[in-house]
This record gives structure tokens, C-alpha cells and sequence, in this order.
């Protein structure tokens, strides 16, 4: 099967700065080996002060446009996916919008679904552009994920996002098929009005992660006839290092294949922008004709599975600066820089 | 304050400005008549690109309004092609100097409070970072 649709371009950000599990360890008196053994976590990105979901997307969305050389206004859709959108009431994706000057003529909403709300706007998009609706479509997962002082989420919870352009003519890299997998499994939430999210401890792991990874992957490689052994990479939502690793296992990919898309241990998870940002790790190396799985995951729960095959444009298209590039380029913190950028103590 | 900021919203996210085909001058902010050529200005809007250079700057050690970004960089950037503007330099103030190449970033310019608007707009950074 194949849906002669896919990816044009994507461009990604990470923040400069980095904190290390080290340094959150000796503020709250725990053993770092400990958590960066049991999390496969040793660093994570923070934000800027003046940097939030909404200027991570556009980043990623700029970069996005000048490497594919599109025209901002030839974009007919753009879709933000975040569970940190600055403002509960008022869309990030007109604020994207207007900061690519993509003009007014385009249809736009933000997406929340935890982490895979990214990857729903890729399934939109693409289904716009295979009804006609559009020629190019937008999509973007970014977050600035929060995580409470002291929490086991506070080593992981990072930022970053990624942006992606789809479009019917001059692909780098084809979707061939996509597949999704929703129970209602409360395994990590945020109320209205809280600043922090809560999760179910162990019980994110089983019936949340594992269960709509796997399911996904089984359900689209079912639906398109493709085997384990068909795909050159694969890539999962990461919410740490261990969770992604063991899932590719138990679906039957080695390290090999999945290690270029894993980046959780140098920037942490960045929710919206995880498996998308793995997945861009992976196109910058990636050659004509080969095969990619891409699996994400949003707690509440579901998971979008992705079969795409990477195009003979991949050659000539701008692949720098690299996923892998950017990763390398932090800055490290310490914890009271971290708790200031991150807002967590009040300034009159 | 709302209105104020929201008629320029389209040349602080970006840097659109203004030029005179007359005489080739450009302008940032845009200006709808070209001092030089008067009434015989024929101005058009434009889109200038990314980088440029820093000229000059100012370290700025205190501020009410900035105090989690303290101290900040006010540099004068003269755009590759386009005019002399004026504008925040995302970096420690130990990577500045003069001539030093930067690009263009989308960043919070400031809210209004916990409940109020937040504004965003162009600011700068050294051109090999991030």
C-alpha cells in the first residue's frame, strides 16, 4: 500500500541548556546512578526564559521552510501538538502562523493528546492533502514539559520540538501508511489549573506505554504486510531511556536500528517533540529507499504508528545543522539557574 | 496596549520592514515615506534576511522589567541587507563583541502579568549557536 503522500521538509529546536541528572540528584538527596541506571536519563534540555512552545515551534517551523524552500503561503494547514501551550485559551498555531508569514489563507487548531499530540497532526495533514483539501500542510509537535520539584519526572521532563511540512510532490521521504491504537487508560494527567502533571508510577509502564506502542506497531505492520525485518530503523516515544529500548526488543529491532532516533539520554523527554525529533535524528543520516517505523505515545493513552520509506530528494535536501549536531551543542546548568529559567521560584 | 502591540505584531515577529525604490534606502521599523526623497518616495514593504553583524552594543546590568534576564545585550545589528536595528542579543555578555555574526530567533518579548498577554518577537543570537 501506499499513500503517495509524505514528508517535503522538517526542521527541529532544542534549547541550549542542559541540566544534569547528577545535579538534580544532589538537590533532593538521591543516589544519580541509581536514577540515571533506572531511567537511562543523564541530561535533559531546558528552555530560555523567553523561550516557550510557541517560539520552539516556530524555530523548528522556520527551519522546516527554508530547508524545503517552500513558500509560507503555498501552506495550507498548520497543526500544533502540545500539552504546554502558553495559553489555555488563545492558539499557538496562529502565533506559527503569522511568525512564517504563512498569510490568513490556512486552516489551523491546537492538538493535545500528552505526548503524541504531534503525530495527530501529521495524520491530519495528510489526510488534508490525499482529500485535496491542501497542497502543504504544517505540523508541529513542541513542548516545555513540566515536571515538579523533586518528582521523578523533574530528570526527564525537557523541551524541544519539531517541525514537519507534507505535500504531495518533491518528498524526501514518503508515509506509506499509518495506524492508530486508544484505550482510556489514565496513566498520566494534568487537571485544569494545576502546574504540574501526575502519573500513575509503574503503572505507566505495562498497560500504558507498552501495551498502544506495541499495538500500534503490530497493528500497522498487520494492516500493511510489513515485517520487523522490513524496516532499516524504528523509532519510539521516549519517555526515558529504558522504555523505548525494550519495546523495540520485544517487537524484534536491535539497537542498531533504533539507536540513531534514540536522543532521551542527552535531552531528555520532550513529549510532543520526542518521536518526531527521533525521527528527524534518523532522516539526517538516513539513504534513498530505506524504511523507518515511527511509533509515539500519549498518555490517556494512545499511540500513532508511521511506515515511511525515505525518497532519492532525501540526497539533495539540507540536512544541517543535525538533530545529533544540536544535541551536542548544550550548555550545562546548575539547579538554581534551572528553577529560575523554569519559573519555579516567584519574582515580585 | 493590546491594540498598540497587536498593530505590529506582523513586523515584530519578523523583520519586515520597508524600502524606497527611489532611492534604495531601507528601513526598519517601516516607514511610509522616505526622509530622503519626500514626496517623491515610492515605498515598499520587505522582507529582510536572517543574519547580520553586531556594530555596537550595551551590557545592561539592572532593570525592573528583566530581572530574570539580567544582564541582558541591546546591540545595533546592521542586517546583510538591510538598515541598522536595534535589538536584544540572546548570549552571556562574554561571547559579545563587535562584528560578531547573528541570526535572527523567535522569542518572548514579555507578558502582562500571570493572566495577561504574552508578547513575542524577533530578538537575536550568535549565528553559530544552538
Amino acid at each position: 500500500m501506499t499513500l503517495n503522500a509524505g514528508i517535503v521538509s522538517y526542521g527541529t529546536h532544542i534549547p541550549k541548556y542542559r541540566i544534569s541528572s547528577d545535579e538534580i540528584a544532589r538537590i533532593w538527596g538521591e543516589n544519580a546512578e541509581i536514577i540515571k541506571n533506572g531511567l537511562g536519563v543523564y541530561q535533559k534540555a531546558v528552555p530560555d526564559v523567553d523561550e516557550d512552545t510557541a517560539t520552539i515551534a516556530v524555530e523548528a517551523a522556520r527551519e522546516a521552510i527554508n530547508r524545503g524552500n517552500i513558500h509560507p503561503q503555498d501552506i495550507g494547514a498548520v497543526y500544533v501538538g502540545s500539552e504546554s501551550h502558553p495559553y489555555v485559551v488563545k492558539p499557538t498555531s496562529t502565533i506559527v502562523g503569522e511568525a512564517i508569514s504563512a498569510g490568513n489563507d490556512f486552516y489551523s487548531a491546537d492538538l493535545e493528546f500528552a505526548c503524541k499530540a504531534g503525530t495527530a497532526g501529521l495524520q491530519i495533514c495528510l489526510s488534508m492533502i490525499l482529500s485535496g483539501m491542501i497542497d502543504y500542510g504544517l505540523a508541529i509537535g513542541a513542548d516545555t514539559s513540566q515536571g515538579a520539584p523533586g518528582d521523578a519526572l523533574e530528570y526527564s521532563a525537557s523541551a524541544g520540538g519539531a517541525a514537519y511540512i507534507l505535500g504531495k510532490r518533491d518528498l524526501i521521504a514518503e508515509i506509506e501508511d499509518t495506524y492508530s491504537f486508544a484505550t482510556d487508560t489514565p496513566d498520566f494527567w494534568r487537571r485544569e489549573g494545576q502546574p504540574y502533571p501526575k502519573h500513575g508510577g509503574r503503572f505507566t509502564g505495562l498497560p500504558a506505554y507498552f501495551r498502544h506502542v506495541i499495538s500500534a506497531a503490530k497493528g500497522l505492520m498487520d494492516k500493511s504486510g510489513l515485517n520487523p525485518s522490513d524496516f532499516d530503523y524504528a523509532v519510539f516515544h521516549q519517555p526515558n531511556g529504558k522504555f523505548p529500548v525494550r519495546a523495540a526488543k520485544t517487537l524484534g529491532f536491535n539497537m542498531e536500528r533504533i539507536k540513531h532516533g534514540l536522543v532521551v539520554p542527552h535531552i531528555g523527554n520532550t513529549y510532543s517533540g520526542s518521536s518526531l525529533i527521533g525521527l528527524a535524528a534518523i532522516l539526517d543520516i538516513a539513504k534513498p529507499s530505506e524504511r523507518i517505523l515511527m511509533v509515539s505515545f500519549g498518555s490517556g493513552a494512545g499511540s500513532d504508528a508511521f511506515s515511511i520509506t525515505v525518497e532519492d530528494g532525501i540526497e539533495s535536501f539540507r540536512r544541517n545543522p543535525s538533530v545529533w549536531d544540536k544535541i551536542r551543542k548544550g550548555v550545562s546548568i546548575d539547579y538554581g539557574i534551572y528553577v529560575k529559567m523554569r519559573k519555579k521560584i516567584r519574582v515580585k | 496596549m493590546l491594540p498598540r502591540f497587536w498593530r505590529k505584531i506582523k513586523y515584530r515577529y519578523d523583520l519586515v520592514g520597508s524600502y524606497c525604490e527611489n532611492c534604495g534606502r531601507s528601513f526598519y521599523p517601516p516607514r511610509n515615506v522616505c526622509p530622503n526623497c519626500r514626496r517623491k518616495s515610492n515605498i515598499r514593504e520587505i522582507r529582510f534576511g536572517d543574519c547580520g553583524k553586531v556594530i555596537s552594543y550595551s551590557v545592561v546590568h539592572d532593570s525592573e522589567n528583566t530581572r530574570m534576564r539580567k544582564p541582558y545585550i541591546v546591540a545595533m545589528i546592521k542586517l546583510d541587507d538591510g538598515p541598522v536595528i536595534t535589538s536584544q542579543l540572546v548570549c552571556s555578555p562574554d561571547e559579545v563583541q563587535t562584528g560578531m555574526r547573528v541570526r535572527k530567533v523567535f522569542r518572548k518579548y514579555g507578558e502582562e502579568g500571570e493572566s495577561g498577554i504574552i508578547y513575542y518577537g524577533t530578538k537575536f543570537v550568535p549565528a553559530d549557536s544552538e
